[in-house]
């Protein structure tokens, strides 16, 4: 064991650490008492995220049962409106025919919908935080290190907890994708908002705006190409996150790949990861578009 | 000759000629310490701390220190100064964009320091509107909707605000272009925007941050014109901030100059260029034109009461210059000049107007 000391006294040698049995002891004391908190509040959770599971099996259903041709015309419209371009459109046509006619289209529509509800609630969550932390030097001191912590931490690590708290399904599945891709909504939010130009911050304020009327003339519309670059983020990090979420039970391509990883099916690994590439491309296309058309006045023309 | 109670019969004094100067914003013994304890400097300050003495042993910033001014109504005020002088400082004192660490400053006998947060609001909203150097403009709202952007953040709806808008569009020059972005105009015509954004306001106060420094000097003079134009109109209470002695004396009717925080002269512009108070002002007005600066008026001499008034007859508010080519125009040397009511004050020649325009000391 204490192969190389040099010579060390022991306690300098080896880092101190706890006896075994006080270690369990610990161990047993936290996670017995974690058990039986959750045992007993459990129903509660239950009734409290039953109306949520509800939601996400319905919309599950609604993308991936609907008649296929449904789906394509909305997907494709909205790539269209979002980016006014056909290359990204045709694009994303191609992308979405190839996924079908490798049989993966159920399971990329259940992907679809987990990554829709998760980017909804994490800008939902990610704004108003942002917004805070913005507003408030303290807030922004208390938020950036605990965004750092969700963002280092292996997520295999919460989601444990989130198990043990909302058991298997989508549920908890939903949760620890949104812990994942909150952070850069919040993130990007606060950085748009201080770089608003502070003579047009001044303007407002000079002409005797209220906070209310400074946050919605001023500082959400001229940070709205960075608040797009967040919610690029945050749907980049949701579609890479329902890979791991689906070792908690959520469905989709990420089931598919972790099965493809268990049994070593090389085939089946390899179109799953590509149908999520393709998905991932074309959000990301998309939504930077969007970003770009949003900007087209806040930047010097040249003429 | 020694009867000072009866002036006005002495032959050799001058009758005054003043104008009546109604004060709109008085500032009294204003100081303004930036850093994270004002208060606990503020009375070492009042001793006579200087400003390097704050920032090095102590890190405050010196902002102000016992500013005493009063800006007349219904005309334009010019604070002058090198950069970090302190001008906009000062400026935003009189909106409450920077509250002071010990002074007043009265609006109307209302003192904006002691404003809470909505009396504030309401106070910008309707007494003051600003103009910024680098425009300051909503670049996702047309010219249009910049210009209305004070009468909507007051609740006023687009049916009433928006003729009202195109009216100042207008009379700032940009009649057709309501639509346009700030990106795709120019600079001036950006800051005509900022001035018709401002005008729309209605609001008696006008406080203009440099604001035609960013733009070309020929565009810059432009602007100075437009604003003269409007203001022969308008009659605002007008602050206006320059690094600039040109504009400051094409512009201002008062001049405060500022010094690191200290008022280091403030008088009309003939006053200034005439008796600079000390050799930072002298610095400053030694490239002066004087001749497009300094008036009749104030070179005027008292007339010999047994001899007629010349035939001539000047208006004291006409410039050194222009005296000259009157005078060298007609054959008569001598020229009576008039008060501002009209009636005979003084005598001019030639000789005079010369030598005030060539004197450098
Ligand atoms: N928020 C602040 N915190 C600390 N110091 C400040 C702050 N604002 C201004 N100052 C200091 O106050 C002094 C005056 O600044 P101010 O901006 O009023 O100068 P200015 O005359 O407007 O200069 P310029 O011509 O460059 O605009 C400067 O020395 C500046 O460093
Ligand atoms: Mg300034």
């Amino acid at each position: 064991m204490a192969s190389s000391c040099w010579g060390l006294p022991t306690l300098l040698c080896e880092a101190p650490e706890l006896s075994s049995r006080s270690l369990r002891e610990i161990r047993r004391t936290v996670d017995g008492g974690f058990r039986d908190l959750v045992r007993e509040i459990s129903p509660l959770i239950d009734a409290a995220t039953a109306p949520l599971q509800r939601f996400l099996n319905g919309l599950e259903d609604a993308f991936a049962n609907s008649p296929w041709i449904i789906v394509f015309l909305v997907l494709v419209t909205i790539a269209y409106a979002a980016s006014r371009s056909w290359r990204i459109t045709l694009g994303t046509v191609l992308a979405l025919l190839a996924i079908g006619w490798v049989g993966l289209w159920q399971d990329t529509m259940v992907t679809l919908s987990m990554v829709t509800v998760c980017t909804i609630v994490a800008v939902i969550i990610g704004l108003p935080i942002g917004i805070l932390a913005a507003r408030s030097n303290r807030a922004e001191k208390l938020i950036m290190p605990i965004l750092d912590v969700m963002q280092t931490l292996p997520s295999f690590v919460y989601l444990i907890p989130v198990v043990v708290i909302f058991g298997i399904g989508k549920v908890p599945g939903m949760i620890a994708v949104v812990i994942y891709a909150t952070p850069p909504m919040i993130r990007l939010t606060n950085l748009g908002i201080r770089l608003v130009d502070k003579e047009v911050i001044e303007a407002a304020d000079a002409f005797g705006s209220s906070e209310r009327q400074k946050l919605w003339n001023v500082q959400l519309p001229l940070s709205l190409p960075t608040l797009m670059t967040g919610i690029n983020q945050t749907i980049m990090m949701a579609l890479s996150m329902v890979v791991v979420a689906s070792m908690v039970g959520v469905g989709g391509l990420g089931k598919n790949v972790l099965q493809a990883i268990n049994n070593q099916f090389f085939t089946m690994g390899f179109l799953n990861g590509f149908a999520l590439v393709a998905i991932a491309i074309a959000f990301d296309r998309a939504s930077q578009a969007f970003g770009q058309r949003l900007q087209k006045h806040t930047e010097v023309q040249h003429d | 000759m020694t009867d000072l109670s009866n002036t006005a019969a002495e032959p050799a004094a001058l009758e005054a000629d003043d104008e009546a100067v109604v004060p709109a914003i008085i500032i009294q013994d204003l100081y303004k310490i930036f850093g994270p304890h004002p208060d606990r400097h503020i009375d070492a300050v009042k001793k006579g701390m200087t400003k390097s003495d704050l920032n090095r042993k102590h890190g405050h910033s010196l902002g102000l220190k016992a500013i005493d001014t009063e800006l007349p109504a219904g005309s334009i005020s010019v604070i002058m100064g090198l950069s970090g002088s302190g001008k906009s400082t000062l400026l935003r004192h009189i909106n409450g964009l920077i509250a002071p660490t010990a002074g007043q400053v009265l609006i109307d006998g209302q003192d904006v320091a002691k404003m809470s947060e909505t009396e504030l609001r309401t106070f910008r909203r309707h007494k003051t509107a600003m103009v910024f150097q680098k425009f300051g403009l909503l670049p996702h709202r047309t010219v249009l909707e910049n210009t209305l952007y004070g009468l909507d953040i007051q609740g006023i709806s687009r049916k009433e605000s928006e003729p009202v808008g195109r009216r100042w569009i207008e009379r700032v020059g940009l009649k057709g272009y309501e639509d346009q972005y700030p990106t795709q105009l120019s600079g001036g015509m950006q800051q005509r925007v900022g001035l018709a954004r401002a005008l729309a306001n209605d609001a008696p106060v006008l406080l203009m941050d440099e604001a035609f420094s960013a733009l070309d000097p020929l565009i810059r003079v432009d602007m100075q014109s437009v604003l003269l134009e409007l203001q022969q109109e308008l009659r605002k209470t007008i602050v206006f901030i320059t690094h600039d002695l040109d504009e400051a004396l094409r512009l201002g009717d008062k001049i405060v100059v500022l010094r690191a925080g200290e008022i280091s002269q403030q008088g009309t512009g003939q006053d200034i260029v005439l008796n600079p108070a000390n050799d930072y002002i002298r610095a400053f007005v030694r490239e002066v034109n004087r001749a497009r600066v300094i008036q009749l008026r104030a070179i005027t001499r008292p007339h010999k009461p047994d001899t007629s008034w010349p035939s001539l007859t000047l208006s004291g508010s006409i410039t050194l210059e222009e005296a000259a080519k009157q005078l060298t125009s007609s054959d008569i040397r001598e020229a009576t000049v008039l008060s501002r009511q009209g009636r005979p004050r003084g005598v001019v020649d030639l000789m005079d107007v010369t030598r005030n325009m060539l004197r450098t000391e």
